[in-house]
C-alpha cells in the first residue's frame, strides 16, 4: 500500500515542475524537502504570520498573539508527540493522514479545484518554508 | 418528500453495504440553528437592537427617500407603482431569492430592484454594492422584518437550492475547504478570534463593523471566499444567486433582522 502511494507521489511531483519530489515511508517522509535542515527560529515567525495560515485554526504557546484559533488542537507539545518526519508529512499532505481532515495540504498544487488566479499552481507554502516551521514545531516539547 | 427521499437513498446506501451518515449527519439540526445574532457580544448586539444606534439604519432612511423619488426616462417612482412600502414590500424580502419568469432562474432583491428600473423607470441598473442599491434594499428587506423566512418554498427552485447547497458543500480553492467545514462542522468554534457561525443569512443587506458599511450578502461570500483562495464569483453570478438561495432555505422559518449588525 505504501508503495502505491509513493508512486502516486512521484507522479504528482513530475506534474507540478516546481514541487520537489518527496517519499513518503510509513506516516513520514524521512527526508528534508530542500535537503537541509530548516530555520526553528525563521518557522515561528512564519507558524504566526496570518498567510501562513496556521493560527487561523491552531493555538499555541504564542502569548504574544490575542486571536488564535480553536478549529484544530494546539501546536504546544506538537514536537513531543510526533517526529519530524511525521510532522513534515503531516504539512505536505495532512489529508494523506486522515482523508476528513479540514487542514490544507501546503505542498500540493493538483486536485484542487477552482483556485483563484493569485494562488494557482502554487502550494501554499514553499519546501524551504515548510521545512523551517518543522524545524519550529520539533522544538515544540511539553 | 424530501425526507421519504433521503430515507430512500440512506436505504439503498446501506443495502450496499456503506455506512450511511456523513453527508446528512452534517446538517445542523433544525432545533440548533442560530442567527449570528447569537454569537456577538453585548456590545454589538445592543446596536442592532437599537435603531437610533444601528448605523444601518442610515442606510434604510436613504432607501426610503429614493423609493418616492422618480427616476429613469419613464421618470417614476418605486411608490408610482408599488405606493407604500410598508404594505407593498411587507414579508417580500422573506422570499427572496425568488423565480423570475422570464429569466427562467432566481433573482436576488438586488436584482430585483435592478430590473424594476430597467422595465419601469427604463434607468440604468444601479451597480452592486452602490449605496443607493444597498439603501433601497435594506429599505425593501426592512419590511420585512421580524417575519418568518420562506424563500426556496418554490417547487420551481428545487434544482436551483440543490446546486446552490453542491457549492456549498464542495472543497475548493488552494486552502481545499468547503463552506460546510466551517459552518455545518465547526459553527461552535473560532477562526482566530472570529466566531465561525452557521451562516444563516438573516439580516442582509447589514452593517458590518469590519467593512464599516452595510454590505450584501453576496460582499460576505466573495470575503469567505477570499478566505478559501478559490476563484471569486462576480456579483449577481448565477452561482452566488443559487448560493443565497440554498443559505436562504437553510434559514427556513427564521426571523429577518434587516438591517442587522455584525463584527
Ligand atoms: C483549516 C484548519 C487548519 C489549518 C489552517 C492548519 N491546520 Fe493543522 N490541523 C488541523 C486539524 C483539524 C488537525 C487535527 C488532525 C486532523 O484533522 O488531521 C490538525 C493537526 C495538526 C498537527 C498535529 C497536531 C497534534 O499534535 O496532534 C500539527 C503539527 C499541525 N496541524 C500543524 C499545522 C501548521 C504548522 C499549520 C500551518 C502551516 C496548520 N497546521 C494549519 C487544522 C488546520
Ligand atoms: C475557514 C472557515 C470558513 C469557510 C471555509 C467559510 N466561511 Fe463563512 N464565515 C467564516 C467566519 C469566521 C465568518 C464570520 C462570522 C462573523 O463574524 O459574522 C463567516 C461568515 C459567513 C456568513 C455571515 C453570517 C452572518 O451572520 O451574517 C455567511 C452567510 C457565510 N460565512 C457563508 C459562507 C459560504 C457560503 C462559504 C463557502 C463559499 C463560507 N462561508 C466559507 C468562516 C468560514
Amino acid at each position: 500500500m505504501w508503495l502505491a502511494a509513493a508512486g502516486l507521489t512521484l507522479a504528482r511531483a513530475a506534474s507540478a515542475q516546481e514541487l520537489r519530489p518527496y517519499t513518503i515511508t510509513g506516516d513520514s517522509i524521512a527526508e528534508s524537502l530542500t535537503g537541509a535542515p530548516g530555520d526553528a527560529v525563521h518557522g515561528r515567525a512564519l507558524v504566526l504570520e496570518r498567510t501562513s495560515t496556521c493560527i487561523l485554526c491552531h493555538s499555541g504557546p504564542f502569548p504574544e498573539e490575542k486571536f488564535q484559533g480553536d478549529l484544530a488542537p494546539s501546536l504546544a507539545g506538537a514536537g513531543s508527540r510526533w517526529s519530524i518526519g511525521q510532522l513534515r508529512l503531516r504539512l505536505v499532505e495532512a489529508s494523506r493522514l486522515n482523508p476528513a481532515t479540514i487542514m490544507p495540504s501546503y505542498y500540493r498544487v493538483d486536485g484542487l479545484e477552482r483556485v483563484g488566479t493569485a494562488w494557482r499552481g502554487k502550494p501554499i507554502l514553499t519546501a524551504e518554508q515548510i521545512e523551517d516551521i518543522v524545524a519550529y514545531l520539533a522544538t515544540l516539547r511539553d | 418528500m424530501k425526507l421519504i427521499r433521503t430515507i430512500a437513498v440512506a436505504g439503498l446506501l446501506l443495502a450496499a453495504g456503506f455506512a450511511v451518515p456523513r453527508l446528512c449527519a452534517t446538517e445542523i439540526p433544525q432545533a440548533e440553528r442560530r442567527s449570528g445574532y447569537t454569537f456577538m457580544s453585548p456590545d454589538t448586539k445592543a446596536i442592532q437592537d437599537d435603531d437610533t444606534a444601528n448605523p444601518g439604519m442610515l442606510w434604510v432612511l436613504d432607501g426610503e427617500a429614493l423609493w418616492k423619488r422618480k427616476t429613469g426616462t419613464a421618470d417614476k417612482a418605486c411608490a408610482d407603482c408599488h405606493e407604500d412600502a410598508r404594505a407593498s414590500m411587507k414579508g417580500l424580502a422573506a422570499r427572496y431569492p425568488a423565480y423570475d419568469k422570464t429569466l427562467g432562474r432566481p433573482v436576488n432583491l438586488e436584482q430585483r430592484i435592478n430590473l424594476c428600473r430597467a422595465q419601469h423607470q427604463q434607468a440604468t441598473p444601479l451597480p452592486y454594492e452602490s449605496r443607493d442599491l444597498l439603501a433601497l434594499t435594506a429599505f425593501v428587506a426592512q419590511q420585512s422584518r421580524g417575519m418568518p423566512i420562506t424563500a426556496g418554498a418554490d417547487p420551481q427552485l428545487e434544482p436551483f437550492v440543490a446546486k446552490g447547497r453542491d457549492t456549498f458543500m464542495r472543497r475548493q480553492g488552494q486552502l481545499n475547504l468547503g463552506c460546510t467545514n466551517c459552518h455545518n462542522d465547526n459553527w461552535d468554534k473560532h477562526l482566530a478570534g472570529s466566531a465561525v457561525t452557521q451562516a444563516l443569512p438573516t439580516g442582509y443587506p447589514l452593517y458590518r463593523l469590519e467593512w464599516q458599511s452595510l454590505g450584501s450578502l453576496q460582499r460576505r461570500l466573495r470575503n469567505c471566499m477570499t478566505g478559501m483562495r478559490t476563484q471569486i464569483y462576480d456579483y449577481g453570478a448565477p452561482e452566488l444567486v443559487e448560493l443565497e438561495l440554498y443559505l436562504m432555505s437553510r434559514a427556513h422559518d427564521m426571523p429577518i433582522e434587516t438591517p442587522a449588525v455584525r463584527p
